[in-house]
């Protein structure tokens, strides 16, 4: 397990990258949320934008597009809402995410059981 | 981190649609990566989430005052368990400066293992009352690092681990073990889950 402190980084270069916004309605997008794109990059789009597009042809979880860019989870949410706000991405959210204190039900289970039991 | 293009990732399939999390939580160095890498279908990946600690205010009082930012990495792998739904495993550390992030990032998540390691059962203690705390199911699993080893049982009592809660024990090295591992913590959740059904 490493740590990086981001303090310790640029945080110049992360402020650029999100446009200086702290604050974007990220609760709905889950670390295991997928990502598909919906389009290709055009001329002119923002690098991490083109790379989150490339990324996506096929579903992607927002955890492996944070740990493909080498950005933290915050920074990637903010970048995807950003692509979500004009349709480039979509998201599938999870089923079970994000209910506090609430299993799921035995159908669900019973269907990770059978893909743990094929491994 | 580097990155990698499109053609040393292993995409998921295009039905892909159902992210589910479980989490592997132990101390520094006890094997939660060695597990996840072990029955994970991509090499493990790295990542990190930072939070301010304004207004969150868990975390021990020592020398906390002129810090302003948390950084924790994590290690995860995945598990394509149908053609919808994917399995998420996140090794995650037990110290007490992470939990305060449990919330933010883990909500959703099934289940949790705690890994133990013998050599330093005490560094499991703060992980399962943070767990017993969240309400969050978990099992025991003691990786076994080879030689005699004492009984489960002892075990149990060294961690004041209530009789409902399964322990077992696994060399995180191994795939089948890996798997037996998370088997028995979904057979776990799937017997709270219909004992719960059954109440209603």
């Amino acid at each position: 397990m490493t740590s990086r402190p981001l303090d310790k980084e640029n945080p110049d270069r992360l402020y650029i990258v999100t446009g200086g916004r702290s604050s974007v309605d990220e609760s709905s997008i889950d670390l295991v949320s997928l990502i598909v794109s919906e389009c290709d990059p055009t001329p002119g789009m923002q690098s991490e934008h083109v790379r989150i597009l490339r990324m996506c042809h096929s579903p992607t979880a927002v955890v492996e597009i944070s740990a493909e860019l080498g950005l933290p989870v915050s920074v990637v949410k903010i970048l995807l809402c950003d692509l979500l706000d004009t349709g480039r991405i979509t998201a599938r959210h999870p089923s079970t995410a994000p209910v506090k204190e609430k299993l799921p039900d035995p159908a669900t289970l019973k269907q990770v059981l059978l893909g743990l039991e094929k491994l | 981190m580097k990155s990698s293009d499109q053609a040393a990732r292993t995409p998921l399939r295009s039905t892909a649609s159902d992210g589910l999390k479980i989490v592997i939580v132990g101390g520094f160095g006890v094997g939660k990566t060695t597990l996840v890498r072990s029955v994970s279908e991509i090499r493990p990946l790295s990542t990190e989430e930072t939070m301010t600690r304004a207004g969150v205010g868990i975390d021990d009082a020592g020398d906390v005052q002129d810090k302003t930012t948390t950084t924790v990495a994590f290690d995860f792998g995945r598990i394509s368990l149908n053609n919808e739904m994917v399995l998420y495993l996140f090794g995650a550390p037990g110290q007490q400066r992470f939990w305060f992030l449990w919330d933010r990032l883990f909500s959703g998540t099934l289940g949790a293992v705690v890994l133990v390691d013998t050599r330093r059962v005490e560094d499991s203690w703060y992980a399962i009352d943070r767990l017993e705390h969240h309400g969050m199911p978990f099992i025991v699993a003691r990786n076994h690092f080879g030689g005699p080893m004492p009984e489960l049982e002892d075990l149990r009592k060294a961690l004041d681990l209530s009789d409902d809660v399964p322990l077992i024990d696994c060399d995180a090295r191994e795939r089948e073990s890996g798997k037996a591992v998370l088997i028995t913590l979904v057979n776990h959740l799937y017997r709270l889950s219909t004992a719960l059904e059954g109440a209603h």
